[in-house]
């Protein structure tokens, strides 16, 4: 009896609404009288010895975690640790080990009959200049034959720049009163940002202008000497990032704010696909796009490169300033 | 084993590319350093770069550009790797930047730039 009241109880505490059953119920009545009355106090008592048993499980379970924390924390992250670094430098020699072996096979360097030195590389060269009217080959090609490719790449920076501003840009104001996560961002800008350098300012004031014509220069000439839209760009925000680090965010906003780069990156490359969509629709390669290639070597020359370039110069400009303005203060 | 010696030799450009990758994968794997793990990343792709460019390569030959008086395909080196390159480099500033700006907004909310110690910084926060 005893013991089925003690089965009672432990279900009751496991959450078992009902303590008694039918045929306990029809069992005590039948019990004599004293033992009804003892009842509650035994009740009582098998409370109590059973708390003192919860606790004591309580207590145990609590020990074994800690020490399996304790073991987690210590010896079993560094046993953990040992057997990735292990693994981790033998994956990586048997890599290095296997492709030196790949090199055995590959053609000889500088070879011009490698496999890849085929019909496609020659037929660039020979007919690129004639139908592109591009003199740097890798421009015409990249701009004009693969020009569709190339806005793909140009919409991969566009939205690598506007993950960018999702992840780190913060909201200046809110109700006309700027965040105080702003303002936390503004102090730390203030204080450990160069402020008033007298020598960057001095650098500054001499070198950019030059390398913002570099820039320039780069990008108009993509199609007659190396470079192009992509390295001016790049020269050019390179430019615009050594004028905010010498003279601050309040000289900047004055002629780069989100709006403007929202304007030209959203301009350029709605010109871009604008361009290309016309050169797709009057017959890709050149069947009577009624576009002149102009002399080539020529400033204006080379169709559609130079426009494209500078689409895509404005873009990756734009998109090498917004990088560093948002990684460093989360705002433009 | 000597033909292969030679075959390194004679090969430097891509011995030095794979050397690189293998660098650059050795730093991501085994440093705890979120921004460590960029710069391996960042090493492995100029490695690919470097491998691209040297495919092209021919000797004697000069740059893909158009010079007076040498129009036959047998002046110039080829000009298809290098395109392939500038569309790398260009994903690969992309996946820098969101890379990067990641890793900032788990500086901001765990403090730490160590993987280990933001792993179990998570664990303890439950799910």
């Amino acid at each position: 009896m005893k013991k089925k009241i003690v089965d009672r109880l432990r279900q009751r505490y496991a959450g078992d609404q009902s303590p008694l059953d039918e045929d306990m119920i029809s069992s005590l009545g039948e019990q004599p009288p004293e033992l009804m009355r003892t009842s509650d106090e035994a009740y009582e008592a098998l409370e109590h010895v059973h708390e003192s048993r919860v606790w004591e499980a309580v207590r145990q379970e609590r020990d074994m975690y800690q020490q399996i924390h304790k073991w987690s924390y210590s010896s079993g992250l560094r046993l953990i640790k040992r057997v990735y670094t292990t693994l981790a430098v033998l994956t990586c020699g048997g890599i290095i080990l296997f492709l030196l072996w790949t090199v055995n096979m590959l053609p000889p360097f500088g070879n011009p009959n490698n496999p890849d030195n085929n019909e496609v590389a020659a037929r660039y060269i020979e007919q690129g200049p004639e139908e592109t009217g591009a003199v740097n080959m890798v421009a015409g090609m990249i701009l004009d034959y693969r020009a569709f490719d190339t806005f793909g790449e140009t919409t991969v920076l566009f939205v690598a720049a506007c993950s960018v501003l999702f992840l780190l840009k913060l909201n200046d104001h809110k109700d006309g009163k700027p965040t105080s996560a702003w303002l936390e961002a503004e102090y730390d800008d203030r204080h450990h940002e160069p402020k008033n350098d007298q020598i960057l300012q001095f650098a500054a004031r001499l070198l950019v202008p030059i390398i913002l014509l570099f820039g320039f220069y780069v990008i108009m000439n993509g199609h007659i000497s190396p470079g192009g839209g992509f390295s001016g760009g790049a020269i050019m925000g390179a430019g615009l990032i050594l004028y905010l680090n010498a003279f601050g965010f309040q000289k900047t906003e004055r002629f780069f704010t989100y709006n403007t780069f929202r304007w030209i990156t959203f301009g350029s490359l709605i010109t871009y696909a604008g361009l290309k969509s016309y050169s797709f629709y009057t017959g890709a390669n050149h069947l009577g796009s009624g576009i002149s290639t102009g002399t080539p070597g020529a400033l204006l020359s080379a169709g559609f490169i130079l426009p494209l370039n500078i689409c895509v110069g404005l873009v990756v400009m734009c998109t090498m300033y917004t990088f560093y303005t948002l990684i460093r203060k989360g705002g433009i | 084993m000597n033909g292969l010696l030679e075959s390194l030799w004679t090969h430097f450009d891509v011995t030095v590319a794979i050397l690189l990758f293998g660098i650059g994968f050795t730093t991501l794997l085994l440093h705890q350093n979120l921004i460590k793990k960029i710069i391996g990343l960042n090493i492995m792709d100029t490695a690919v770069f470097l491998f691209l460019t040297t495919q092209g390569f021919i000797t004697d030959r000069s740059a893909p550009i158009l010079k007076e008086g040498a129009e036959a395909a047998a002046g110039y080196v080829n000009p298809i790797p290098s395109g392939l390159v500038l569309t790398g480099i260009v994903v690969s500033v992309s996946v820098t930047a969101v890379m990067l700006s990641l890793t900032i907004r788990l500086f901001r909310r765990y403090h730490t730039l160590e993987i280990d110690s933001m792993t179990l910084m998570m664990k303890g926060e439950g799910d």
